[in-house]
């Protein structure tokens, strides 16, 4: 089987790194060969697998060693549950320098120094919540990932960011093979929330692939630094994410998304009822004035 | 006498234009132009200071250029850190002859290169840390140096690197001047941009230091501004200043300290030479202490004499005195330079494209030698330098502002002059096309060219260039013959 790249998107906090670590878990129990590369200043991509606080980075690493080119392979790779490789890309504290540098670094480093190799099967990226430069597009750009996925849930903030984000994708698409795969709605036990997630897919052109219920079980199990998969193989939340594993081992739709515009997007909210239709003669008006009306 | 008519120069512009594509017709139109004394305005005839078009050969630097390599670098008791990736600062390093006088690497530094030789992990994790290392490694290596300047490239603008916070914080510890300079590349269209940057980098972190120091004033006090002291010209200028009983308290940049510049606000009347890259500070000085400050040229007899009295205007007789006392002393010194040299120059065209104030500064000395130039442009003029050369060249003469490699060429060929006066980029192209060449950035490795001293050695120098006898070889002994 060809290696198949996948990036993991979605709005800051709508836990994508949970998700992409849990699903990599899942994956890698069904004899899957996979790699995680963290995108993330933060660096904290990899906790779950390796049940550690955060790995040493790449340019972390760098910034001791005088230069990437100082480093080998095994310095910034480290092996975790299930033969899963991890790499953080690391960058600065905030405020400071370009982490998005870092992130073009660190992946470049990775393809020359061949961690790319015909062993695996999946490589994970996962990246930064708000793509705010060229550096966290780094990874769905030419021979880069070659299947999206947007983690959302039926909040308003987080549709909004998905539909950003397919933006972005359709700027790459048209000029690469970069494709969205599907959405992965992470449930906040919004009201109808998997209904609006198959509906906002459906108007991106792509799908739900999965709606993963909310449990307290990952949070038990995120406490001391494991995936479900590993923590309670035997939950019914494991289930969940051997159920989105094997639907992404078999995923073919993939897809140039047709992202929506502004109104399309208020148009669905208030159609499930997030958002009230907007009464126009408010606007602008001050507290004083409405009660004087 | 132009070359070539109004209407022939106009039909040049129009033919070499033919070849762009319309938008970029459309826009290089704009900054071509054919002289006409009688406008008053340039604006009316000439567009400049805009961005130059993808595509063509410009000659035109970045605002690191203007601010490290022209204002900045050559005050030669600072060290000027060339802060970013090292390149910038060793391919520019010592490349533009202001001489000073000192001990490089003890008590001066010009023409070395500081440079905080930034990595990926510089540009990734920011370059603050390594500055503030960098800098109190400089002032324990060099240890006489009397501030430091930093001066960016344009990573720092990119990752937003605090550079005022570092260089505040150094300067407490080290109890020196140090200079945060915003000066990214990438800003403006073109060093101009830099000049601007580094003025007011003076204005805000240098002027301000003396402002409560004593001084012991002489009514007699001038500061000259934007002589950068190419191949000594700044003290050839110097010395025609003091002969007529002023006395200089700074020079700006060229020889220059930074005590000079902090003196700078108790000077009398601030002289300006190169207008386009000094003319802000000037204003300032104006606006905040109430200093007149007027341009003056020293290129050529004429002009040296007209210059020398327009500044004893602003002082009493004593100085008026001085000036006329100065003019006759050397009449006799370049009556003879004329004698020898205006035979062997008299008719001859010259063609001009430089920065800064030259491609009208240097009219008057040509004119001096029996020749004349017929085409001139700037590289970052604005509208007030365009303002200043109508008047200064003839009638339908051609002027060309930001000009491409293709455009001047083309206008060399047609216009055939005897003599072009421009940069390194340009002269091998001129030379190999059979052109005499002086390079007018850098006064071609001579000079000083400014004042009566000056000026002997620029008609030497302009004499050998043009009667030069390789020109009469440009053809092959084998081709000649073919052709008989």
């Amino acid at each position: 089987m060809a290696l198949r790249q996948c990036a993991i998107y979605g709005k800051g906090g709508i836990g994508k790194s949970t998700t992409t670590q849990n699903l990599v878990a899942a994956l890698a129990e069904s004899g899957k060969k996979v790699m995680i590369v963290g995108c993330d200043p933060k660096a904290d991509s990899t906790r779950l697998i390796l049940h550690s606080k955060a790995q040493n980075s790449v340019m972390e690493l760098a910034a001791e060693a005088g230069s990437v080119e100082d480093l080998e392979l095994e310095d910034v790779l480290s092996v975790g549950y299930g033969g899963i490789k991890c790499v953080e890309s690391g960058g600065p504290e905030p405020g400071v320098g370009c982490a998005g540098r870092g992130v073009i670094t660190a992946i470049n480093f990775l393809e020359e120094e061949g961690a790319y190799d015909d062993e695996l099967d999946f490589v994970f990226y996962d990246v930064l919540g708000d793509v705010v430069c060229g550096g966290f597009a780094m990874p769905i750009r030419e021979n880069k990932a070659q299947e999206i996925y947007i983690v959302c849930s039926g909040e308003m903030m987080a549709m909004y960011a998905a539909n950003n984000i397919a933006k972005g994708i359709v700027k790459y698409a048209n000029s690469g093979s970069v494709r969205l795969a599907g959405l992965i709605c992470n449930s906040r036990q919004t009201d109808r929330e998997d209904e609006l997630i198959i509906a906002l897919a459906g108007m991106l052109g792509t799908q739900m692939i999965h709606f993963i219920p909310r449990d307290n079980a990952v949070q038990h199990a995120e406490i001391r630094r494991m995936t479900v998969i590993e923590y309670d193989p035997t939950h019914k939340q494991a289930d969940e994410y051997r159920q989105l594993a094997s639907k992404i081992v078999n995923n073919k739709k993939f897809v140039i998304p047709t992202p929506i515009t502004m109104d399309q997007l208020e148009a669905l909210l208030m159609e499930f009822g997030i958002m009230d239709v907007e009464d126009e003669s408010i606007i602008g008006k001050k507290a004083a004035e409405l009660a004087a009306a | 006498m132009s070359a070539l008519t109004k209407v022939e120069t106009q039909a040049l512009i129009a033919e070499v234009l033919e070849v762009y594509p319309e938008k970029a017709k459309k826009d290089r139109e704009k900054h071509l132009a054919v002289n006409d004394q009688s406008i008053e305005q340039s604006k009316k005839c000439i567009t400049s200071n805009r961005k130059s078009l993808p595509g063509v050969m410009t000659v035109r630097g970045c605002a690191y250029a203007g601010s490290k390599g022209v204002v900045w670098g050559p005050i030669k008791d600072m060290i000027h850190i060339s802060h970013g990736p090292v390149g910038c600062g060793q391919y520019s390093r010592a490349g533009r002859r202001n001489y000073y006088v000192g001990t490089t690497g003890i008590n001066t530094f010009g023409t070395m290169n500081f440079t905080t030789d930034f990595q990926e992990k510089d540009i990734v994790f920011g370059g603050d840390k390594k500055l503030a290392k960098v800098l109190g490694e400089i002032n324990q290596l060099f240890p006489l140096n009397k501030g430091i300047s930093v001066q960016s490239e344009c990573p720092i603008g990119l990752i937003g690197d605090d550079i005022e916070a570092v260089s505040k914080k150094a300067a407490k510890e080290l109890d020196k001047p140090i200079v945060p300079v915003r000066c990214e590349g990438f800003r403006g269209v073109s060093q101009s941009l830099g000049h601007h940057i580094a003025n007011d980098a003076i204005r805000d972190w240098v002027l301000p230091r003396r402002d409560t120091l004593q001084f012991e004033s002489t009514p007699y006090d001038v500061a000259v501004i934007g002589d950068y002291n190419i191949g000594g010209d700044a003290w050839s200028s110097r010395i025609l200043l003091e002969e007529m009983g002023l006395r200089v308290i700074a020079q700006w940049s060229g020889d220059g300290t930074i005590a000079e510049m902090e003196m700078t606000p108790n000077a009398k009347l601030n002289l300006i030479h190169c207008y386009r890259s000094m003319n802000y500070i000037a204003r300032h000085m104006e606006e905040k202490y109430s200093i007149p400050w007027m341009e003056y040229n020293f290129f050529g007899p004429t002009k040296v004499a007209e210059s020398l009295r327009a500044i004893a205007e602003h002082f009493d007789d004593t100085i008026k005195a001085g000036a006329e006392r100065v003019i006759a002393k050397y009449q006799a010194m370049m009556d003879e330079i004329i004698a020898k040299y205006k035979p062997r120059l008299q008719g001859k065209k010259v063609m001009l494209y430089v920065g800064g104030l030259r491609p009208r500064h240097i009219i008057g000395a040509y004119e001096d030698l029996g020749m004349e130039v017929v085409g001139t442009g700037y590289e970052f003029g604005h509208n007030d330098d365009y303002d200043r050369t109508i008047k200064d060249m003839g009638n339908s003469t051609l002027i060309y502002d930001d000009v491409t490699g293709f455009e001047f060429e083309e206008f060399v060929k047609r216009i055939k002059p005897d003599l072009i006066g421009s940069g390194i980029k340009e002269k091998y192209i001129f030379q190999k096309m059979g052109v005499p060449f002086r390079q007018m950035h850098s006064w071609d490795y001579s000079g000083p060219y400014h004042g009566y001293d000056g000026f002997a050695i620029f008609a030497r120098d302009m004499d050998m260039t043009i009667n030069n006898p390789c020109w009469g070889k440009m053809k092959a002994p084998w081709l000649k013959e073919a052709a008989v």
